[in-house]
């Protein structure tokens, strides 16, 4: 648990930079601090570790005064992943890993063991990886990396500077959605920053937003987009909140199933199943369950088996997938549905416009009806 | 040329002598110049030093743009003042120790300093100490800057030490100097060319040692 009371940072010159900052994490929260660039929250951030010594107010970790815990000390023990990666560049992946570890004197065996399990958590090969150097890593996987490194001596809690900052939006979704499910697994306490009012709708239980060094809403990101104290919260939140809403729900909430057929049924067979379920598209899947690809009644007539008519596609979306995710692949590639699939590729559902449009009305009415 | 080739071939131990000299003076010189240059560079990187930072690095400019023989005077008359020997080893050491300062010196400091900032605020906010900052991240990071420096100086200092031969040093200066009183070009020749070789050869040999203490990591592919 992370509580911030009152505090306050001023600089030798006479620039407050944090004006009385009062806000509490709990256990297994992860507090997103938003706000435009020189609004205090790097800042904030960065005074709970105290590489920014603070100037007022008191900042408790797990209930103890922070500025009382030996500085080193209180670092070791709160993972800590910053902007532009950090890896040190003449490490190995494993031994950047292993930073805190050592730090804190484990034996190497520990150690070595502990990087490994780190590895395969944020889904890297640990045999691949764990003896490369940073220069031969890709973007996507130094964040990766990074994010192992913050993990390494199994903090309970987590600063994370705008960790997914510096990658391509492609890859930054991903990162994001794993991290999500690293967190449901690892439940740690974390204080994300980032600028992004997407990131933090989609990353956050809660959001403090912060305007010139004050804390200006702190509360879950539904309430900020629907329920906004004040108009420069309303103005941050922009006036398209009805799309950021759809960072909020998730594939799994809305998703439904969609008709099939298997790839080595009759066209005939296909045209009684679209007639039966009033549509004119069936999604293809083997005995398993796999997902194999579309067939569109239009193309019915090109073949006698399901399989010689069918139209692949390689874009699906996993049930933890936000809606505005799969809106703007499903605008960028022209797709009228969204087949929802798992690791293994196993057909698990669909979206389509509809849907969307419907849960869209649905939370938008709700919220503001609450 | 050619009177070169037939001296050296028929005293090979007379140029043997020389070239023995003149690297135990450099070695002597280099090692206690490199010690003092980093440690000294490492040290005005601290917090709070760019004011003696700043100080030092100019009295080491300073010193490189004294002319070698006024150097070597000089220190004849402040050693003769402490009542030490003013000619031989001791003064020729010191001279090419106060040389080799400046690249050593600036290297190290400007190498400590240009680290990224990224990496010592990750190295930080990890928990590590002044000191494990130092040598874990700082220093790994500033080798290939400070290397730099240091093929710089000893090729610098092996050209000045031939100098030293002058207040009775030794080395391959003696050959050239003698060369010169007495007008006999092969001698000149002769110290002259094995002044080049060995600085050429003595790069070369940093060269591989850069290679094998920089950081595998930081290596150019």
């Amino acid at each position: 648990m992370i509580k911030l009371d009152r505090v306050t940072k001023v600089y030798p010159d006479g620039t407050e930079a944090v004006k009385e900052v009062s806000f509490e994490v709990e256990a297994g929260e992860l507090c997103v601090l938003l706000g435009p660039s020189g609004c205090g929250k790097t800042t904030t951030m960065k005074m709970i570790n105290r590489l920014i010594p603070i100037t007022g107010g008191k900042i408790y970790i797990d209930g103890r005064d922070s500025i009382k815990i030996d500085e080193n000390e209180l670092r070791r023990s709160i993972g800590y992943a910053i902007q532009d990666i950090g890896l040190f560049p003449h490490m190995t992946v494993g031994q950047n890993i292993e930073t805190v570890p050592s730090l804190k004197g484990w034996p190497k065996a520990e150690r070595s063991k502990r990087a490994e399990e780190l590895l395969e958590l944020v889904g890297m090969d640990s045999g691949e990886f764990i003896d490369k150097y940073p220069s031969e890593l890709s973007g996507g996987q130094c964040q990766r990396v990074g994010v192992a490194r913050a993990l390494g001596a199994d903090p309970s809690i987590l600063l994370m500077d705008e960790p997914f900052g510096a990658i391509d939006p492609i890859t930054r979704v991903r990162l994001q959605d794993e991290f999500l499910k690293i967190q449901q697994e690892i439940k740690k306490t974390i204080i994300f920053v980032t600028h992004d009012i997407f990131e933090a709708i989609k990353m956050g239980d809660k959001v403090a937003l912060m305007k010139q060094g004050q804390l200006v809403q702190y509360d879950t990101p539904a309430n900020l987009l629907y329920r906004p104290k004040n108009e420069f919260v309303e103005d941050f939140v922009g006036a398209d909140r009805a799309l950021k809403g759809l960072q909020l729900i998730r594939v799994k909430e809305v998703m439904s199933f969609p008709p099939t057929v298997k790839a080595e049924e009759t066209v005939e067979a296909a045209g009684e199943r679209m007639e039966q379920e009033g549509t004119n598209w069936l999604v293809v899947v083997n005995d398993d369950g796999k997902f194999l690809g579309w067939v569109d009644k239009a193309e019915l007539g090109k073949g006698e088996m399901v399989k010689e008519v069918i139209s692949s596609s390689a874009i699906t979306a996993t049930v933890n997938t936000v809606l505005n995710e799969v809106l703007s692949l499903m605008l960028s590639h022209g797709l009228e549905n969204m087949v929802i699939v798992n690791e293994a590729n196993i057909l698990e559902g669909v979206i389509s416009f509809d849907i969307i449009r419907k849960a869209l009305t649905e939370v938008t009415q709700r919220r503001e009806s609450e | 040329m050619l009177g070169a080739w037939e001296y050296l071939v028929k005293y090979p131990e007379k140029l043997a002598g020389w070239t023995l000299e003149h690297l135990w003076l450099i070695t002597i010189a280099i090692a206690i110049a490199i010690i003092l240059g980093i440690v000294v560079g490492i040290f005005i990187t601290g917090k709070g030093k760019e004011h003696v930072a700043d100080t030092v690095l100019y009295l080491a400019e300073i010193m490189m743009t004294i002319p070698s023989l006024a150097l070597f005077g000089l220190l004849m008359l402040i050693l003769g003042s402490m009542g030490l020997t003013v000619i031989g080893f001791l003064p020729a050491v010191i001279a090419l120790i106060v040389y080799g300062q400046l690249p050593i010196l600036r290297n190290t400091y400007t190498a400590i300093r240009g680290v990224d900032p990224a990496m010592i605020e990750a190295g930080r906010g990890m928990g590590m100490s002044e000191r494990q900052l130092l040598f874990k991240v700082k220093l790994p990071l500033a080798v290939p800057v400070i290397m730099a420096g240091l093929r710089n100086a000893i090729v610098l200092l092996i050209g000045i030490a031939a100098i030293a031969a002058l207040i009775g040093a030794g080395g391959l200066g003696v050959p050239i100097f003698r060369g010169l009183r007495n007008a006999r070009m092969d001698l000149i020749i002769l110290g002259g060319i094995s002044v080049s070789i060995l600085a050429l050869l003595t790069d070369t040999l940093m060269s591989l040692v850069e290679r094998w203490v920089t950081p595998k990591g930081l290596k150019r592919r």
